[in-house]
C-alpha cells in the first residue's frame, strides 16, 4: 500500500510527457519552456499552458512573424525606414534583432538581455546570431542606458520589449527612464515600446509616456505598441507614404501596413489626469495585477 | 510595564527594518537595475549589518541596561534613515560614476546607505532579551518572545509596505513615515517608562 502511495506521488512529480516540449530551462530568473507544435517552435516562460508564448518562429518559414506584437515592433520603421543603429532592450527569442539584421544589412543593432538563459535558448533553439554590428549585452536594460549615456552614443530607434504579461520590471516603466531614454534618442529618434493593452496600468503608462514625449502614436491590436518620437511627432501621411514604399520589403515577414495602421491614433482614451509613474512612485506590478 | 515597553521597542524595530530593506530594492533599482544581484547585495549587506548589531547590542547589555538605553538605540535607528532621504540621489551618482557594475555598485550603495540604521536595529534584538530576562532559567523563554513579536512586524512590514504602501505613497514618503515613527515610539515609551516606576 505504501509503495504504490509512493508510485502515484512520483507520477504526480514527473510532469506529464509531452511531444511538444523539446527544451526546458530554469534559470536565475524564470523558467525557460521551447515547445514545437503544428509547425510552430515557441519560447514559452512559466510553465506549459499556463504562460504566453514569448516568441514563435515557423519551422517552414522562420521569417514570418507569428505575433501582431513584432509586427507593430517593426513598424517603428515607417517613422524612420534607414536607421543606422537601434537599440533593443529585451531579446526574447530574438526576433526583433533577427528581422531587423535581415531587412537592414548595415544597421548597427544593440541588444540588451538581463538573463544570460534567453540568450542561450534564443541561439540554440531561434536561429539568433550576432555579427560585427549586432551586440547582446547580457545585463539589465536601465543599467545599460545609463552606462550608454556617459558615452556618444545615440540611437535611431529604441526597441523596448521588456515586459511580460507576469512581471514588469517597474524602473523601466517610470517618467526618469523614459527621460533617460529620450535623451538617447537622436534628433527625430524613436521609442517604440511593447507595452499592455488592458488593466488599471494602461492609464498610468499613457500619462507617464506623455509626460516624457508629448503626444504619441498608440496601436491597439492584441497587445499595445507605442510609437513615441524626439521631436515633433511624424504627421500620418508621411507614415503612409512611408509603409507604401516598405510595403515589399516587408512583404516577406507578413508586415502588412493596412493592418498596422487601422488602429493607430494619437487620442487619448484614457483618464489624462492619472497619476504618472516615477522612480519614487511605480506600482506597477500591483496595478498590472488583474 | 516595562516588558510591554520593551516587546512595543521590538515590534516596531522589527516592522521597519524589513520594510527599509524592501525600500532598499526600490532606491537602487532606478541606477543598479533590478537584478539578482541587486537584491543578493542588498540582503548580503542586512544580513551584515544585523550580526554586527547583535555583536554589539550584546556587547552593551553586559553593563546596567536601561529602557532609556534601547530607547536611545532605536531612536538612533530612526535617526539614520534621514542620510536616505537627504543624500540617496548623489550618493547613488557618485557610486555609479565609481563603478558601474551592478554587483560592486549595489554593494558600495547598500552600505553607504543602509549599512548604519540596519546596525542600530540589530542592537535593539540582545539588548531588549537582557531586559526581558530576569531569571536565567526564562532566558529561552524571553528570546523566543522577543524574536516572535520582532519578526512577526518583520512579515507584516514586508507585506505592507510591498502591497499596500507603493500603492499609495512616493518612496520618500514611506521613508519620512518610517523615521517619524521609529522616533515617536523611542520617544514615547522613554517619555513613559520615565514616568512608571
Amino acid at each position: 500500500m505504501r509503495f504504490l502511495a509512493a508510485l502515484a506521488l512520483i507520477a504526480l512529480l514527473i510532469p506529464p510527457a509531452n511531444a511538444a516540449q523539446i527544451h526546458a530551462e530554469r534559470s536565475l530568473y524564470r523558467n525557460m519552456i521551447v515547445t514545437e507544435e503544428d509547425g510552430l517552435r515557441c519560447l514559452t516562460f512559466r510553465r506549459l499552458g499556463t504562460g504566453d508564448r514569448q516568441t514563435c518562429y515557423r519551422l517552414s518559414n522562420p521569417k514570418e512573424l507569428v505575433f501582431p506584437y513584432t509586427k507593430m515592433m517593426l513598424g517603428a520603421l515607417y517613422l524612420n525606414p534607414n536607421p543606422a543603429r537601434v537599440l533593443v532592450i529585451g531579446l526574447g527569442g530574438g526576433t526583433l534583432p533577427m528581422t531587423l539584421r535581415a531587412l537592414l544589412p548595415d544597421v548597427h543593432i544593440d541588444t540588451v538581455e538581463i538573463d544570460p538563459a534567453v540568450v542561450k535558448v534564443a541561439r540554440e533553439y531561434f536561429n539568433f546570431r550576432t555579427d560585427a554590428k549586432m551586440e547582446v549585452f547580457r545585463e539589465d536594460g536601465r543599467v545599460f542606458v545609463k552606462k550608454q549615456m556617459k558615452t556618444d552614443i545615440k540611437y535611431d530607434i529604441i526597441m523596448l520589449d521588456a515586459f511580460e504579461d507576469e512581471y514588469i520590471p517597474e524602473h523601466m516603466l517610470t517618467k526618469e527612464f523614459l527621460a533617460e531614454a529620450k535623451s538617447l534618442l537622436k534628433p527625430r529618434g524613436i521609442l517604440a515600446a511593447n507595452t499592455f493593452s488592458s488593466s488599471r496600468l494602461y492609464p498610468f503608462e499613457s500619462v507617464t509616456y506623455t509626460s516624457v514625449f508629448g503626444p504619441f502614436y498608440n496601436l491597439k491590436l492584441s497587445n499595445r505598441v507605442i510609437w513615441a518620437q524626439n521631436g515633433a511627432l511624424m504627421s500620418l501621411d508621411e507614415i503612409r507614404a512611408n509603409a507604401k514604399m516598405l510595403e515589399p520589403q516587408f512583404a516577406a515577414f507578413g508586415v502588412k501596413s493596412d493592418f498596422l495602421l487601422t488602429t493607430i491614433s494619437t487620442k487619448p482614451d484614457w483618464d489624462t489626469k492619472t497619476r504618472v509613474l516615477t522612480d519614487q512612485f511605480s506600482p506597477s506590478n500591483l496595478l498590472n495585477a488583474r | 510595564m516595562r516588558k510591554a515597553a520593551v516587546l512595543i521597542i521590538s515590534c516596531w524595530s522589527g516592522f521597519m527594518v524589513m520594510s527599509l530593506e524592501l525600500l532598499s530594492g526600490r532606491i537602487l533599482a532606478p541606477t543598479f537595475g533590478n537584478s539578482i544581484y541587486v537584491w543578493g547585495a542588498i540582503i548580503t549587506i542586512f544580513m551584515l549589518a544585523l550580526s554586527l548589531g547583535y555583536l554589539i547590542g550584546g556587547r552593551l547589555s553586559l553593563r546596567t541596561p536601561t529602557i532609556s538605553g534601547l530607547c536611545a538605540l532605536h531612536f538612533a535607528a530612526g535617526i539614520f534613515l534621514l542620510p536616505i532621504y537627504l543624500f540617496e540621489i548623489p550618493v547613488l551618482d557618485a557610486i555609479f560614476s565609481y563603478t558601474q557594475d551592478p554587483r560592486l555598485g549595489s554593494l558600495l550603495a547598500s552600505i553607504a546607505l543602509f549599512f548604519i540604521p540596519a546596525v542600530f536595529s540589530g542592537m535593539v534584538t540582545p539588548y531588549s532579551v537582557k531586559l526581558l530576562v530576569s531569571d536565567a532559567s526564562a532566558a529561552g523563554f524571553y528570546a523566543g518572545l522577543q524574536y516572535f513579536f520582532s519578526t512577526f512586524f518583520s512579515a507584516a512590514g514586508t507585506l505592507l509596505t510591498s502591497f499596500y504602501f507603493v500603492l499609495i505613497f512616493e518612496v520618500d514618503q514611506i521613508l519620512l513615515l518610517f523615521m517619524g515613527m521609529t522616533l515617536l515610539v523611542a520617544t514615547g515609551v522613554f517619555l513613559v517608562a520615565r514616568k512608571a516606576p
